[in-house]
Order: C-alpha cells, then structure tokens, then sequence
C-alpha cells in the first residue's frame, strides 16, 4: 500500500474499491471502512462481479463483466477527461507520457466500455462524477485485479487513474493492494522473490551482486594481495523461476528437488491434477510444515516446524508495518523454529558442497571471514541486525526499537529514522510517474458451448486459503464445514437445482462436486467456489495461465459447465 | 479554555468534553460501567453520577459536558450512596454465582461491588430468568442473566463492526438485549468477530471456546500479531499451562485496537491440533539407500491404497527419525543434486506464513549456499 489503513480510513473522500473482497478477506480494515462510509460520510464505489458484503455500504455497486477491469478504467478515465476533471497541476509537474496515454483512453467511449463491461453508461458517469469529486479518492484492490493474465496491466491502469486525479502521494489517497497473507509482504522484502534480493535489490546488477558476494562471502580473491579488488563472485545473475514456472518445471526437467516451507501447492496452485503429475515426478522433496498437508504426500522428507505461537520475530503487514511476534508456548515434540531449521540445512549443506572438489558441480567456497557468511545465529534478532545491514529499508528496523514499542513502516534506513507511513509524497521512486497506454485484454478462457458459465475463485470470511489451519479449528468447522459453490438463482432454476443442493462444476481440466449455494451475490452465468477443502477444491478446475511479466495465474476467470450431482 | 471545579480543585478544561473526560485527564477517579472509550456514551447505567452544584439531579458524567464556572463534586455522600443503590439494584437482578464464574477477576461489575461493599438486596429477584449458554454461536456464549443492560455489545457492534446484531427487546424490567429480532446471533448476520465479547463489562458474553479453562489472574498474556491476514492485528495470546487458551483484544494494538476478526480471535485452536506434525519423517526408502527413481512406478500406482503405501514396510512409508539423521539426509541430497544437476536445479519456495528472519534466511540458503535464485513464495496463489 502507498498509503497506511488508518490514514485511508481516516482521510479518504471516497473509496474505490475494485477486485477486493475487503470485508471477508481483510476483516478488521473491511470494517474500518465501514465506519468512514457510516460515521464520517465517506464515500464508495465498489467494482466487483459479484455482490460481494461491502456493496451493501456502497453509494453505487459496478457489476463489471469478469476480465473487463481495463475497458472499465479506461471507460471513467475517458469520462473524467472529457468533463476535464483531471488535475491538470498533478499531471504537469509529477507525471509523463500523459499525451500517449490520453490517447489509448480516447478510444474507450462510454457506449463501448458499456458494451465490453456490461456496466450501464449512467453508471459510468455516476462513477466517474463520484470518484472524480472526492478529494482525495483511494483506490483499494487485492487478487480481484492481479490474478489475471492482465495483472500488471490492471495494476498500471489503477495507477493511471491515482495520477490522473492527482490522488498519489496524500493522506487519504494512494494505490492500496491489500496484500494477502499475515507475511507475504515481509517475504517480498527479504527476496523471497527470484528477481530481487532483499529490499527489491535486483538479482542482475553487478552492484548487488558484489554488495552481497562480499556479504556473504561468496568470492574467490585475486591470488595476490594486490589483486585483492579482482573478486570472482559466485552468486547468479540470472533472474530465477517463480512458483508458477518451478513446479510445472519439473516434468520438464528444470527442477530436480524442491525445498518447501509452509506452502501446500495442492491446494493452492493452479490446476491441481497437474501439480499433482509434476510433484509426482520430482527426485527429491523437502516439506517444512505445521501440519501434514496435500503436499506432504508427495514429499520425501517432512520437518515439523512450528506456529507463529510458537517463535520470535517479526511480520511486516499490508502496509509495510514491522511488528513483533513473539513466542507463548513450546513447540509440541521435537519442533523447531523454521529458522533453527533453515540454519541447519545450510550449514551441512555447505559442509557437504566443500567436499565436492573434483565433481561436476561448481565448488562453493565461502570466505567465512566475510562480515555475513556464517549461519550460527543464536535467535531471530541477530538475523535481522544482518537484515539490517543488507536491506536498506530496513536499515534501521530492529527487534530492540520493537520491543520498545515504536511503530515502523519502512522505508527505515536508520536507527533514528522514523518509518514511512506515506510512499511518493514528494517524487515517484523512478522520478516522475510514466502514464502507461493500456488497452483491454480479453481473458485467456473464455466461456463457450462446452464450458458456457464462468467461474471465479477465493476465498470466505471463515476459511484460510488451503485450510490448514482453519478445518483443523472447532467452532469455525461449526460454522463452515464444507465447500459452498455460490450460484444464481437464475442459473439453479435453469439447472433444475429444485430443492436438491449438489452440483458438478467441469472444467477442461477437472471436476468437482459441492454444495450449492443459490444467491444473488454472484450473477447470472457466473459461479463462485472456493479452494479450503481438498475434496472439492476449486484450483482442480482453474488454469495455469499467466501474466506474462508476474506470472501470476488467471484464477478469476475459468469456463465451467455446471451440471446437477 | 474553561474554568471548572472538581471536588474543590480548579481545573482548565477544553471546552465541549464530559466531565468523565476531564476528570480522568486530572486522575479524579469516577466508576463507570456503560461507559467506554472506544464507543459514543449511552449514560444509561448511572454509576458515573456526580453532584453538579446548582442541578436539580445528580449527573452522569460521561454524557454532560463541562461548562464555564462548572463545580462537581465525585464522591459526597449522597453521590456514593447513589451509585451503591445503582449497584445494589444490578445485584438483584444478577446470579450469584461468582464463584464458578468464568469471568470472575475480569468483571468490572464485581469490582465495583467490591468497591461500594455493594450486597445483594434481600428482595433482589430469585432464580435465573434466561436460558444459559442461550445462543448456538460456536464461539460466543450468551448469558443474558448477567446482563446488566449497560448496551456496549450493541455499541460495539454498531460502532466497531457496524453489523447491528445486537438490540434491546421489550420494556422496563423485561428489557432484553438480543440479537436481530431475538433470533440466533449468526442468523442475524453475526460475524463473529467477538468485539460484543470484548466490551462486555460482566460474563452476560464470554468466550465459549475457553469456557471454564481459566481466569484471569490464572493466565500469561504475550502481545503478538495474528498469523491470518496481511492487515496485521495484534492482539494477547492467552496462555495457561503452555497452552494457548484464547485471544483478547489489546487496546494497544496499533492497527486495530480492539477490534478483531473471528479467525483471528477464536481461529488459534490449530496450535494445539493433534495432527501437528513433532518428529522428522523420512520416507523408508532413503534408509534404505535406495534411489527414488527405483520405486516411483510403485508408489504413485493410483491403484494402491494410501494404507498399503504407508505399510511399515513399504520403500515410501514414513519413518520417524531424529533431526540429525533428517537434516544429513537432506544436506546430502541437496548438495548431489547440485553437484549432478547444477544449481539451477533446484527449487525453494519460501512462505508468507513465516517470519521475515525465515523468509530471509531461505533467500540465503538459495542465493548464498546454493547459488540460485529459484525462489519464490504464494505471493503470487
């Protein structure tokens, strides 16, 4: 997020919310903004297919076809143009390539954007008007807008409209992807990423490279002392697979072993029954986890790790805020922290690499003189003060300055510095903020005579992604015990449903039976389903298709047919 | 700024804030049940009053603000026999039942009869006029017997969740709280996110999941942040024989306050699943030194049971080891495979569960030991 929750919540005009399930998926923030619409008049546009809980605080409710985001945007930013409501100040001093931009949106008229989203034209002047007048408007999303092969361009598209009214860089405006998981943000930051080390450091500059290749000691020196400035350094720089590329990877033979943390790719990645093959068919496994998952089954090795209940250190939420989690309990059994086990893994791997002199593989020699090379960290702390030194925003985010109660968002760079709560105030991180030309894409599967419906995918207010956690908890089992399959009732009525609450959701790839849930929350055509059960995922009909540049997968859009049980 | 008086002591006070505002700011302690904070002021439980001079009543301060020339008094006789009336009238219509109650030591009702040496009248109502434990809610125990009607569910509610589950039915002595139109909590839309739970001043609601499993002064708070959403609520962990028993809000909570989601609150029982995982398994194979490529035809035959595989004695059973034999397995592993197939063979998938010290960690393992950058994590799922 540009901006912090509490800053949206409390200086936001209006919201914009596109592609975001905010109530169910972000609780607490969800009804933060339910206060600002109720309390302080704030108000809200909401664009979803479905009639998701929080269109029920909307001042309107945008139902735009699935895959339509970008003739949407560009429909009310052409509106806005037209009745010249951008800001032109904004635009002229902080942005460029408006001109090429402004043409891309010319092509998109109301009447035609109303044909492509099925949004009505009044409604997109209403919008419009909304968004355009309320000073500052923030704009909200989640996996709604990226899990598209247009991800990144819905993204720039977002970006265009923030800059196009001059919202970027204010209390109450911004660009706000609410991030998903408790830590995908801090696993972002510290180069869980196979383009970036820490703190965004790209894996193909020389600069980089040299910084950590001294870091951690992975260099050959010149032979005389002369030469000691003729460092061969042994880290690649050669961008690396993402998870979506990895796994089907294997039957392909890029990917011999696998190591993995707290990740159930079963249930959570695109078109299970090929995860599945290409789990099958991998040499070497290694599963780190809480509980025995999907996974686990194809796994060769299985480590019990431990829950955040039951380690120190720290998470960085959605707006980039490091906060402490501290150990309550001991780990049940022999459990150690994913830490201590990492750190073990690696010091016996080096061990074993050092002994490989002559084999075929490069040898790894690390200078353990080097100031980060070693492994033997005694807790948490002593792994953020090597954080500390190596990613700048987080230079000075220390556990001691937690513990003492300061509130931090990085960027940090210091021990005094304060944090962040507040990206782009003044200049954009590449100086001025370039508008893209984006045009609309059509999804990758499109419904037609065999798979007539289309379905989407996510998740509800009871359950966590693949269910791990949550159906192994009572009372939320009480409440949510199996896959419920939203139908329209226009849909169950053509299908006969009549009563009877079982149906068959086929798609290219797979099929699955669930209970139906007859609602208006999602439109006629449209079918929506969830991936908490593993005996009726939904990612068992899903496609690996992705964004060319995140690689991110198409879970929204997928064509099913749906058929009694 | 006003000039005010409080128990004889002049005071500047900001203009339009209570009397209950003010005199908190000053450390002039006066009781308050209905009252909080975090929610608009009901002065509906008229334990707050003060003597205004010059008022034909005694006042609830947290609803009547300060003015110019304002002299309160907190604690004159007539004041404190007041609220013990207040209190003694709450009594009577309350079980007495602190003993086995559960929230007993956290009940800021008990701590006032405490504080007023409040007893229960002699002509105070008998028997208990509400079902117990009322509402199917999994997580919320509802006893409205304990209710003293003081509405902060239904503030809370409207205010902090803005749900509007909670409201009072019927009149006078009759008067209920209930949820919709005295229906089942989730029937009428609850979400259990448990705030009701949070701001209830008695064990009217209480936590059902901890029901009876400890009190207050019996357990450990450790402040930490939820493993759920990426919003990043913090909240206490309550702990009681190296258990993780519940969840109460923290106030100090920089992102939420006290507000909380029902899997972070009540979602915390999987710490304690038995399904937790406690030892190192390796599959029986890699005792053995066999190569995986030799029994892979057998042990992804569709045709096989999950129960035939994991047989004692089949090559990819699971056998529980200790962490050394587990992590040489794997060291060794790792380092062939790199040595066989190159360092780009190999994959790491980090996690968005897991601390930033991890997930660092395994940006170090593949970059620095191994010398990859296959890495990634479900950023992206």
């Amino acid at each position: 997020m540009s901006n912090s929750m509490d800053d949206v919540a409390k200086y936001a005009q209006a919201f914009f919310i596109i592609g975001s399930n905010t109530t169910e998926q972000h609780p607490v923030f969800g009804t933060m903004l339910r206060r600002a619409v109720r309390f302080r008049g704030a108000k809200l546009v909401v664009a979803d297919p479905r009639k998701i809980d929080i269109t029920e605080f909307a001042t309107l409710h945008l139902r735009q076809k699935p895959g339509t985001d970008i003739a949407l945007l560009n429909g009310l930013m052409y509106i806005i143009l037209e009745k010249g409501w951008e800001d032109k100040t904004f635009i002229e001093e902080r942005t460029e390539n408006f001109d090429e931009f402004k043409a891309t949106v010319m092509q998109y008229p109301p009447e035609k954007v109303a044909e492509i989203t099925r949004v009505p034209v009044e409604q997109l002047y209403e919008a419009a008007e909304i968004l355009a007048s309320s000073k500052p408007t923030a704009v909200l999303w989640a996996m709604g807008i990226t899990q598209h092969i247009v991800g990144v361009r819905n993204v720039m598209d977002l970006a265009n409209f923030q800059m196009l009214l001059g919202n970027m860089g204010k209390p109450g405006g911004g660009v706000n992807p609410l991030r998903g998981q408790n830590n995908v943000q801090g696993a972002c930051d510290m180069g869980g990423l196979p383009n970036v080390y820490p703190a965004y450091q790209p894996v193909t500059s020389n600069e980089v490279i040299e910084k950590f290749g001294k870091a951690w000691g992975t260099y050959e020196r010149g032979k005389k002392k002369e030469e000691s400035d003729s460092f061969i350094f042994h880290l690649s720089s050669k961008v690396g697979l993402t998870v979506t590329e990895m796994i089907p990877g294997i039957p392909e033979g890029k990917i011999k072993s696998l190591y993995i943390l707290g990740e159930d790719p079963v249930m959570s990645d695109p078109d299970t029954n090929h995860i599945r093959h290409c789990l099958e068919s991998v040499d070497f496994l290694v599963l780190q986890e809480i509980f025995p998952s999907e996974t686990s089954a194809y796994a060769d090795v299985l480590l019990p790790g431990v829950s955040f209940a039951e380690k120190t250190g720290t998470f960085t939420n959605t707006e980039r805020r490091v906060q402490m989690v501290r150990r309550a309990v001991e780990p049940p059994g022999d459990a150690k922290p994913d830490w201590w086990i990492t750190s073990e893994i690696a010091k016996r791997v080096l061990f074993h690499l050092s002994s490989f002199d002559e084999g075929k593989g490069e040898r790894r020699r690390i200078d353990l003189e080097a100031p980060w090379a070693k492994w033997d960290y005694k807790d948490t702390s002593a792994i953020m003060d090597e954080i500390n030194a190596l990613a700048p925003s987080y230079g000075g985010i220390t556990h001691a300055r937690l513990e003492a109660e300061e509130r931090l968002q990085w960027p940090c760079l210091t021990v005094d510095h304060p944090g962040t709560p507040i990206l782009h105030t003044k200049q954009f991180t590449r100086g001025k903020g370039k508008f893209m030309p984006i045009d609309h894409v059509p999804p990758a599967e499109r419904p037609d005579d065999d798979y007539p419906m289309v379905m989407s995918t996510g998740r509800v207010l009871y359950h966590w992604h693949g269910g791990t956690m949550t159906r192994r908890s009572q009372g939320i089992m009480q409440v949510y015990n199996e896959a419920l399959v939203e139908v329209n009732p226009d849909d169950a009525l053509k299908l006969g449903l009549n009563g009877r609450d079982r149906v068959r959701i086929t798609s290219r790839r797979g099929s699955i039976e669930a209970k139906a849930w007859v609602t208006e929350r999602v439109p006629p055509g449209m079918v929506y389903a969830n991936f908490h059960f593993p005996e009726a995922s939904a990612n068992e009909l899903t496609h690996a298709s992705l964004d060319p540049v995140a690689k991110i997968p198409e879970y929204k859009i997928t064509a099913v047919k749906v058929e009694l049980a | 700024m006003i000039n005010i008086k409080i128990n004889g002591q002049p005071i500047q006070a900001e203009p339009g804030k209570t009397i209950l505002q003010v005199a908190k700011e000053h450390d002039v302690h006066i009781p308050s049940l209905c009252y909080h904070k975090d929610l608009n002021p009901t002065g509906n439980c008229r334990m707050c009053v003060v003597d205004v001079k010059g008022g034909r009543t005694l006042q609830a301060a947290c609803v009547t603000p300060v003015w110019e020339g304002m002299e309160i008094e907190t604690n004159t006789e007539k004041v404190m026999q007041d609220r013990k009336l207040t209190l003694e009238l709450m009594l009577a219509n309350h079980p007495q039942d602190c003993l086995t109650c559960d929230v007993a030591g956290d009940c800021e009702l008990q701590d006032l009869a405490y504080e007023y040496k409040a007893e229960v009248p002699a002509w105070g109502a008998k028997g208990t006029r509400y079902a117990v434990d009322s509402d199917p809610n999994p997580f919320i125990r509802v006893d409205m017997n304990k209710c003293i009607l003081c509405r902060r569910c239904e503030s809370a509610c409207a205010e902090i969740q803005v749900r509007d589950v909670w409201g009072v039915s019927s009149r006078g002595f009759d008067s209920v709280m209930v949820a919709g139109a005295g229906v089942p909590m989730l029937e009428a839309r609850c979400e259990s996110c448990g705030q009701c739970v949070a701001y209830c001043p008695t064990g009217a609601l209480s936590n059902k999941m901890n029901y009876g499993v400890a009190r207050a002064h019996q357990v450990r708070k450790v402040t930490t942040t939820c493993s759920y959403c990426g919003v990043g609520c913090q909240f206490d962990l309550q702990v009681k024989d190296n258990k993780v028993i519940g969840v109460h809000s923290n106030p100090n909570a920089p992102v939420n306050g006290m507000a909380l989601c029902v899997k972070g609150r009540y979602g915390y029982d999987y710490i304690h699943h038995p399904d937790r995982l406690v030892k190192p398994k390796v599959r029986r194979y890699l005792l053995e030194g066999k190569q995986k490529s030799d029994i892979r035809e057998t042990i992804f035959d569709t045709r096989k049971s999950n129960i035939e595989l994991s047989n004692v004695g089949s090559p990819w059973a699971w056998v529980e080891t200790e962490w050394d034999k587990a992590l040489d397995i794997v060291a060794k592993k790792v380092a062939e495979t790199r040595a066989k197939f190159g360092a780009d063979s190999m994959g790491f998938l980090t996690s968005a569960k897991c601390l930033n010290e991890e997930n660092y960690l395994m940006n170090k393992l593949a970059r620095q030991v191994i010398g990859t950058n296959n890495i990634d994590h479900c950023a992206r799922l």
